[in-house]
C-alpha cells in the first residue's frame, strides 16, 4: 500500500501523483468538463489554441475553470501539419499560458491523424534548444521514439490507436517493445476508449495515460473519469506487484494433499 | 490616406498605412485579450507589439484559449 502511495510519476523533474492527464475538448458545457476534471483527480490537463474573433468572449468560462481546476497546463499544437506550424504555435502557447510545457503534435496525414515522424522530430529538437518542456504524442515506431529521446525529450506519449477511435492498444508487440527499450516515462496518449483499456496499459509498464474523448463523449462524464482513474490507479498498482507468468496448463491452486473424497478407480 | 489590406484570420482587412501591430489590436478590440499573436507564420511576443509594422498582404493570426485533447 505504502510503495503505490508514495509512487508518482516524475516528468521533466516535476512529480505528480496522478497519472491521468485529461483532454478538455468536446463537453457539452464548461460545467460538465469541470465536473469531469474534478473526478478525475488529474494535475494536468491539454489545452488548445485557435484563431479567434474578437466579438466570440465564449473562451472565458473556459478559461476560468482550467485556472481555478489547479492543474498544470499541457498546450498543444494539434491540428499543424509541418514543424514550422508546430514550432510557431508552441511559442504562441508559451506566450499565452506562461509555460514550457507544450504537447507537440505534428499531424502527418488527415485520414488517421497520425503523427510525421519526420517533422515531429524536427520540431522536437528546435522547441527543446528553445527551453520547451516537449512532450511529444508520437506514433509506437521504436526508432522515432529513441531519436525523440535523444534530442532531448525527457517524456514520450505513443499512441495506442488513431485520436478519437476509441480502439485501444492497436500494436500491443511495439508498444511491448517500447516499454522494454526505453527507460523515459511513456504515456499512452489517444485512441483509449474504455477503462480497461488504460488499466492494461499501465499493467504493462507504462507511466500514464492522456485521454480525452472516452470521458468527453461518455453520457456522464464525471462518472467515467472516475471509473478511468481508478483502472489506471489499477493498473499501477498490478505493474508494481508484479504480475503472474501465463501459462497453458492448468495448476490448481488449492492444495492437493489431503484431498478428501479422494478419487479411487470404480468409486 | 493610403491604406493597405491584410488578412486577419483569414478575413481582408484594411488599415491605415503605417499601423503598428499594437495599434491594429486595440482597432481590433483585441487589446485586453488574452490571445497570442503571429504575422506571417512567425511568432510576435507582446513586447514586439509597438514596433511591428504592418504591411500590405500581412497574414495575421490571432489565438486563444480553446478546449484540446
Amino acid at each position: 500500500m505504502n510503495a503505490a502511495q508514495d509512487d508518482t510519476l516524475t516528468l521533466y523533474g516535476e512529480a505528480f501523483a496522478s497519472r491521468f492527464l485529461l483532454g478538455t475538448a468536446l463537453y457539452s458545457s464548461p460545467t460538465v468538463m469541470q465536473e469531469a476534471i474534478r473526478a478525475s483527480g488529474c494535475e494536468m490537463v491539454t489545452l488548445g489554441l485557435r484563431r479567434q474573433n474578437p466579438a466570440s468572449g465564449d473562451g472565458d468560462a473556459f478559461w476560468q475553470i482550467l485556472r481555478d481546476s489547479g492543474c498544470r497546463l499541457l498546450p498543444n499544437t494539434a491540428g499543424c501539419r509541418s514543424a514550422r506550424e508546430a514550432i510557431t504555435l508552441a511559442q504562441m502557447s508559451r506566450e499565452l499560458f506562461d509555460t514550457p510545457w507544450i504537447k507537440l503534435e505534428v499531424i502527418g496525414d488527415d485520414y488517421n491523424l497520425q503523427p510525421d515522424p519526420f517533422g515531429l522530430l524536427e520540431a522536437a529538437r528546435e522547441l527543446i534548444d528553445q527551453g520547451f518542456k516537449v512532450l511529444p504524442y508520437c506514433t509506437d515506431d521504436l526508432i522515432l521514439c529513441q531519436r525523440l529521446r535523444d534530442a532531448g525529450c525527457e517524456a514520450l506519449m505513443p499512441w495506442g490507436s488513431p485520436i478519437g477511435t476509441g480502439l485501444g492498444l492497436m500494436n500491443r508487440y511495439a508498444l511491448t517493445t517500447l516499454r522494454q527499450r526505453l527507460d523515459v516515462p511513456l504515456i499512452i496518449d489517444a485512441g483509449l476508449g474504455a477503462p480497461s483499456q488504460a488499466a492494461e496499459a499501465m499493467e504493462m509498464g507504462f507511466d500514464g495515460v492522456l485521454l480525452n474523448t472516452a470521458v468527453a463523449k461518455a453520457q456522464r462524464p464525471a462518472l467515467m473519469a472516475e471509473a478511468f482513474a481508478e483502472a489506471i490507479r489499477a493498473g499501477r498498482k498490478a505493474h508494481l506487484a508484479g504480475l503472474m507468468q501465463q501459462r497453458q496448463t492448468a495448476s490448481p491452486s488449492t492444495p492437493t494433499v489431503g484431498q478428501p473424497f479422494w478419487h479411487r478407480d470404480g468409486a | 490616406m493610403n491604406e493597405i489590406t491584410l488578412r486577419l484570420n483569414d478575413e481582408p482587412v484594411r488599415l491605415p498605412a503605417g499601423t503598428s501591430l499594437a495599434d491594429a489590436l486595440q482597432a481590433w478590440h483585441y487589446a485586453d485579450r488574452r490571445v497570442a499573436v503571429a504575422v506571417n507564420g512567425e511568432f510576435v511576443p507582446r513586447s514586439g507589439y509597438a514596433e511591428q509594422l504592418l504591411r500590405d498582404d500581412d497574414r495575421i493570426d490571432i489565438v486563444a484559449p480553446v478546449g484540446g485533447g
